[in-house]
């Protein structure tokens, strides 16, 4: 099968600051890659190198295997949606779908009439019928999204790729325009990168995510290797919620001071490493186990769940436990706590 | 609730923060027309009194006078030069400091308003020892047989330089708040730096382009100090309306002078009304901060 995006190893230097060290990606045609990170991690200049927008001081990018300066912009025919739409204020909806159009080469022109329909066509799909007329002054934040979107539709891109494509909207919006933009992708097909710091939405959209961190690829992989399978502490911080506790590894023992509090069977290292569980995979028992048992300091609403926060002799950082709801611990009450899932990144075997 | 209540009946009299009493005010407004028309109103009227002073005869003779008509179609010429390649100029430079990084964009953006901060005597005096019979180049131009100080080119250089800020220091802030994002889009969507050009950025600093050309244009025509360093004030020749009013009014020709004077004072009436309806009508696009 062939690759519709290829990056490799490609650096970005803005002055001395490198923003991009060696990151190699490759997605497939039809696919929906998601590219998170924190801010300044280098996700935005990624998608702009991959655009053309910015020039890459090392590496390459290749479009179905052919180098990418060796195509024009145009001739790269890549749909962009830019994070604040970028809208031609001064022209009305149908105009700026149309650009795209109009900007082509006489003799690759179409017809005006064939220009106007598919202005209606997208218009169509992106469910602004009537709106044609209107400038962008006029729209509401999720109309202008669903416009800039059409126009990058127009030019029949190889590769669209959209910046932060909801950061600018209100939640509830967003979460409407997440199930459309999954909608649409299926009808059309485009293979699709875009940029979030929000993960809900890379996890619940993309068919793989990458994660970036510091200019780098942390990992890559489906929604559900990310989130169960972290490479890396840092994609394990970084995806949900995970209380990291200093451990001591010895035997495929880890040990928090002198108490056993979870089988790493897989690691066979030495030393001190970092166990990072999750809320949910806490169980909270009855005192007096040999694993770890703490005092209750807090329980506080967090969503659909309740969440204890239970202080733990030798741990600065109060742990986060998420509770059944048959289970109501008092404040100031001790209770034991089995890990039941957690990663250990430590010293290596 | 309550303690809100109770804090509105302690001061019935409710006035806004900022407003000063209504003596105070009076006494402001008053003083800033009185200020007004002492040293803008009273001077206007009196040109076109003293113009007028007497009849219309003497006032149409003294504009269709063939040297008063070569003043005016001097001056006609010069600003029909020196605006357009401001325009371009001025559209060139505040593109490339507005959308681009590049070594020195400090400095060019300190240079542009340079012939504000220069006397304009200065700037005349600077192309008169450039290209003067005694300056750097003198000589060399002398040898090919080109004239430019006392004569057109010298005028239209001169004006060019001193009226060069106008469109580009109008142009500059509007490019600058809407940034590079709808060029970027427009170069993705397949369009040549050309079309981009002609179909997104100018459209969109249209109404600042206009608005510096209004200012540009009043500025060219009403230049005097530069343009009486390098023009030689030869009757008929290269003396544009400011020097023609300044000739006549040098030989006791008063009504002549103010009579020529008034095409100044007019023009400069009706750029205020063409700025005063821009601001009204376009004030969204013309301050920096436009929104969406």
């Amino acid at each position: 099968m062939s690759v519709a995006v290829r990056i490799e190893a490609v650096t970005k230097l803005f002055g001395p600051f490198p923003a991009l060290r060696g990151v190699s990606l490759e997605v497939e045609p039809a696919e929906l890659v998601a590219l998170l990170g924190p801010s300044g991690s280098g996700k935005t200049t990624l998608l702009r190198v991959i655009a053309g927008l910015e020039e890459q001081n090392g590496g390459r990018v290749l479009f179905d295997d052919i180098e990418s300066h060796r195509l024009s912009l145009r001739d790269r025919r890549i749909g962009f949606v830019f994070q604040h739409y970028a809208l031609f204020r001064h022209m009305t909806v149908a105009d700026n779908i149309a650009y795209g159009l109009k900007a082509r080469p006489r003799r690759e022109r179409p017809s005006s009439e064939a220009i106007r329909q598919r202005v209606g066509q997208l218009l169509d799909l992106v469910q602004l019928t009537g709106l044609e007329k209107r400038f962008p002054g006029q729209l509401s934040g999720g109309q202008r999204q669903r416009v800039a979107l059409a126009r990058a539709l127009a030019i029949e891109p190889r590769v669209l790729l959209l910046d932060e494509p909801f950061g600018a909207l209100d939640a509830r919006v967003r979460k409407d325009l997440r199930q459309w933009l999954r909608d649409v992708h299926r009808r059309t097909g485009h293979t699709t990168l875009f940029v979030t710091h929000d993960q809900d939405e890379a996890l619940e959209l993309a068919d793989r995510v990458a994660i970036l961190n510091d200019g780098r690829i942390e990992q890559v992989g489906t929604p559900d290797d990310v989130y169960d399978k972290p490479a890396t502490p840092f994609v394990c911080g970084f995806l949900g919620e995970s209380n990291r506790i200093g451990v001591e590894l010895a035997g495929g023992q880890a040990f928090l001071g002198d108490t056993p509090i979870f089988p790493a069977t897989h690691n066979n290292g030495r030393g001190a490493a970092d166990l990072f569980v999750r809320p949910q995979d806490v169980r909270m028992e009855p005192p007096g186990g040999q694993g770890l048992a703490g005092v209750v300091a807090a329980v506080r609403r967090h969503g659909a769940i309740r969440r204890a926060e239970v202080a733990v002799a030798g741990l600065a950082r109060r742990l986060d436990v998420d509770l059944p709801s048959a289970i109501v611990p008092a404040i100031g009450e001790t209770v034991g706590l089995k890990i039941v899932r957690a990663t250990v990144f430590g010293p290596s075997a | 609730m309550s303690d809100l209540a109770l804090a509105q009946t302690d001061a019935p009299v409710r006035r806004s923060v900022r407003s000063e009493g209504p003596v105070a005010r009076a006494a402001l407004i008053g003083l800033a027309l009185l200020f007004l028309a002492l040293v803008l109103g009273f001077p206007l009227v009196s040109v076109f009194v003293e113009a007028l002073r007497k009849g219309w005869d003497a006032y149409h003779e003294a504009l269709v006078e063939p040297d008063a008509l070569a003043a005016v179609r001097l001056t006609l010429l010069v600003a029909a030069i020196a605006v357009p390649v401001n325009v371009v100029v001025g559209l060139a430079a505040a593109w490339a400091i507005a959308k681009f990084e590049f070594r020195g964009k400090a400095l060019l953006t300190s240079l542009i308003d340079l012939p504000f901060s220069v006397s304009p005597v200065v700037s005349g005096l600077v192309y008169v020892l450039l290209f003067g019979a005694q300056g750097l180049l003198g000589p060399w131009l002398k040898a090919h047989g080109i004239e430019i100080i006392f004569a057109l080119p010298g005028i239209v250089l001169a004006t060019i330089f001193v009226t060069f800020p106008f469109v580009a220091r109008e142009v500059l802030p509007v490019m600058q708040a809407q940034g590079a994002a709808e060029e970027e889009a427009a170069l993705m969507l397949g369009a040549s730096g050309w079309r981009t050009f002609w179909t997104i950025t100018l459209p969109n600093v249209k109404w600042g382009v206009l608005y510096g050309v209004l200012l540009c244009n009043a500025r060219a025509m009403g230049e005097f100090g530069a343009v009486s360093v390098v023009s030689g004030r030869i009757r008929g020749l290269t003396t544009t309306v400011p020097l023609h009013v300044e000739i006549l009014y040098n030989e006791y020709n008063t009504v002549a002078a103010f009579a020529v004077a008034s095409l100044l004072a007019l023009l400069a009436l009706i750029t205020l009304v063409l700025k005063t309806l821009l601001e009204w009508r376009y004030a969204d696009e013309l301050s920096a901060g436009a929104k969406h």
